[in-house]
């Protein structure tokens, strides 16, 4: 006697049906659309609203920038509308011509190479310090705070007795200025930074109150202020072979307003750290120093990581305002450039911004996306 | 602001005493020592003081420093030139950052009396002008009665504008802008009949126009900017280097000698170009400076015509009609002041 199951069944699916694609107004790149742009009535307006703005949008900036952009020529005649560019675009044959003044500025153009080596050596050190797993870091940061100020300061403003030609301040400029501007503000405001935040929270009032007393006045008053302050009033004081380069005293005040900052920035992360931290230190018998640099001062700079860049974001674009004590930064320069006559045509001007926009734009973009993936490296540190 | 910086330098002057050089200038001793003549320039005003790609600085005003330095020191490429903006130009005279201030500064009585500082001689005579299209077959400021007129909010600019068109009993439509690029485009963008700023800027406004050729200035200057060097006051042999270098240049071109011909001039039996190169009489000793000075100053840099030419005039993209600053005898205000 067979039973049911032992018999075979024609009608019966021995093999199971390969799986059908989801129905086409779920899947593929019709159900993404569906999901996304045009799942309800005011999605769909906000899509159609945006690819109308788009298409308003995109294809006149593609042509301005790119297609009818001007590339090469010798002067403004390039950049006019002439038979051939009935109506030309941006003019990047200005920036292609001017681009060593907006790098180097005035200095000397035989010692340039001077120049080019401290932008090697800062991105090397840069690189060191800042790429998570890279071999001894300590090292690193040995040759960045130590060597490479000295190094940097040797190359850039010269030593005659080594064979390198004095190079004055007031010939530096352009992306160096902005650079070497921004770079001590960093390097400087992050140590002093804790320094003001940690007296400000410490238990002896004269520390306490000079701290508090220095970051409330310097947040008080613009950078502008402080700029204008250090570059007017100071040489009136002091007697001109005293009173120190112009360039130092733009440095001096950006380093100590973003110092002021940061302060205020790192309080923000000592505050977040539950007194069962300190405590817990205390009673593993770890001192003052200790206790800050191995338990609380971690935990509050990872808590700060994100506001830490973006005092940092900030003050690389404050570096813009040394142009007012009449310092040519980077802006500065291109401003200046903007004005020659051999190339004034109507889309000088707006080319030359458009290209300082796109390198301030690469550079604090740039920082904000290294700040997430070590934001995200710390929180997987973090958990485990 | 300016007020306070004002009382502080004239403190500063009191206190450390106005340094008083009756023979040896301490200027010029300071420079000789330094071994550089160091220049306030402007660095973004084209034709007058800006730096090229490479990094040199050109210009009227420049020239004006290289002229100095060429007087000095036979060799104008000593000069250290530091831009200056309209707000500290005058600290960095006062405080001795730089020795002399080159960057078209308007020559006024308040500056003059109460800045501590001196100024030498008018290279530039400078006012507003306007531009507007050719289209509109106007060839005189006094023919725009009902114009529109794209200006700048809030300088000085537009309260001339408002002035000269009530004294002529003219009626004025002006449109105001923020920033002068902004009031350029929309004169270029036929907003405005006229376009109105100082006609040194106008030529440059104008290279900016999408058609230049299609715009004129017109003749006028409606108001009174004299462009001085300035320097600071208590140093008045040093002054005299500033003031006589200028006349210096507009000397020469009066007397015709030129960065071309000044080798053969020196042969000249005008007594006047002969005591304009140093080949008769001491004129230079008196200034604290070899006898050749003038000859210096010609051969390296040019006479006054030939300067401005190069930088702002013909020879530059800008070409800046002479005008107010052509030679008196050609119906300008350039007088040089005899050497003798």
């Amino acid at each position: 006697m067979t039973t049911i199951s032992d018999t075979p069944r024609s009608y019966l699916r021995q093999v199971p049906v390969g799986r059908l694609p989801p129905p086409t107004t779920q899947a593929g790149l019709f159900g993404w659309l569906r999901s996304n742009l045009f799942s309800t009535p005011g999605n769909i307006a906000l899509t159609i609203i945006c690819i109308l703005f788009i298409a308003w949008a995109v294809p006149p900036l593609l042509r301005f920038f790119l297609i009818d952009a001007v590339w090469t020529g010798t002067d403004r005649q390039a950049c006019l509308a002439s038979a051939t560019n009935p109506q030309p675009g941006a003019c990047w044959a200005f920036v292609r011509m001017w681009i060593s003044y907006f790098v180097y500025a005035f200095y000397p153009i035989d010692q340039r190479w001077r120049v080019d080596t401290f932008f090697l050596a800062l991105s090397f050190g840069a690189g060191w310090l800042l790429w998570p797993s890279a071999p001894r870091r300590d090292l690193g940061a040995v040759y960045f705070f130590v060597v490479l100020p000295i190094i940097s300061f040797v190359l850039l403003s010269g030593f005659p007795a080594i064979g390198l030609a004095a190079v004055p301040t007031s010939l530096w400029g352009g992306v160096l200025v902005t650079i070497v501007v921004a770079t001590v503000g960093m390097v400087v405001s992050l140590p002093l930074g804790i320094a003001l935040a940690l007296s400000r929270r410490s238990h002896i009032p004269v520390v306490r109150l000079l701290s508090v007393t220095f970051i409330e006045f310097v947040r008080g008053v613009p950078l502008i202020t402080v700029l204008f302050m250090a570059s007017v009033m100071l040489p009136l004081f002091v007697p001109e072979r005293f009173s120190p380069d112009k360039l130092v005293r733009a440095l001096i005040g950006v380093a100590l307003f973003a110092s002021a900052y940061m302060a205020e920035v790192v309080r923000g992360g000592l505050a977040a750290i539950p007194r069962g931290q300190y405590e817990a230190a205390r009673a593993l018998g770890l001192g003052y120093g200790r206790m800050m640099a191995l338990v609380v001062l971690p935990q509050a700079l990872r808590v700060t990581l994100p506001n830490i860049v973006n005092t940092f974001i900030g003050l690389f674009k404050d570096t813009t305002l040394v142009f007012i004590v009449g310092i040519f930064d980077f802006l500065g320069t291109v401003e200046a450039a903007r004005g020659d006559p051999k190339w004034a045509s109507p889309f000088t001007s707006v080319t030359g911004y458009v290209f300082a926009g796109l390198f301030y734009f690469i550079c604090c973009y740039g920082m904000s996306r290294y700040a997430r993936s070590v934001e995200a490296h710390l929180s997987r540190a973090g958990r485990s | 602001m300016k007020r306070l910086a004002t009382a502080f330098a004239i403190a500063t002057l009191l206190a450390f005493g106005m340094q008083a050089a009756w023979s040896q200038s301490p200027t010029l001793k300071a420079v000789q020592d330094r071994g550089e003549l160091v220049c306030g320039s402007n660095g973004q005003l084209a034709g007058f003081g800006m730096p090229d790609p490479q990094g040199n600085w050109t210009g009227f005003d420049v020239d004006f420093c290289r002229a100095i330095a060429a007087a000095i020191f036979n060799d104008p490429t000593k000069v250290k030139f530091v831009p200056l903006t309209a707000a500290n130009r005058f600290t960095a005279l006062q405080s001795g950052e730089v020795d002399v201030l080159s960057r078209n500064t308007t020559w006024t009585m308040s500056r003059d009396t109460t800045l501590g500082v001196d100024f030498a001689a008018v290279n530039y005579y400078d006012g507003q002008g306007f531009m507007v299209r050719k289209a509109l077959k106007v060839s005189s400021a006094l023919e725009l009665n009902g114009a529109s007129v794209c200006v700048q909010q809030g300088t000085t600019t537009e309260l001339n504008l408002a002035d000269y068109f009530r004294s002529n009993n003219m009626s004025l439509k002006t449109v105001t802008f923020a920033t002068l690029d902004e009031a350029l485009k929309a004169y270029d963008s036929s907003r405005c009949d006229a376009f109105t700023t100082d006609s040194s800027g106008l030529y440059g406004s104008r290279l900016l126009l999408s058609n230049p050729s299609d715009n004129i200035v017109l003749p006028e200057i409606i108001s009174k900017e004299p462009l001085s060097p300035a320097v600071r006051q208590g140093d008045d042999s040093w002054e005299d280097i500033v003031r006589w270098t200028h006349y210096a240049m507009v000397d020469a071109e009066e007397l015709g000698v030129t960065k071309n011909n000044v080798d053969g001039q020196l042969k000249s039996p005008n007594p006047e170009i002969r005591r304009l190169l140093g080949v008769e009489e001491q004129f230079g000793q008196s200034l604290g400076l070899s006898n050749d000075w003038a000859y210096r100053i010609i051969k390296f840099v040019g006479n006054y015509g030939e300067s401005f030419e190069r930088n702002v005039g013909q020879g530059s993209p800008l070409k800046i009609a002479r005008g107010l600053n052509a030679l008196w005898t050609k119906g300008g205000l350039q007088y040089g002041l005899p050497i003798r």
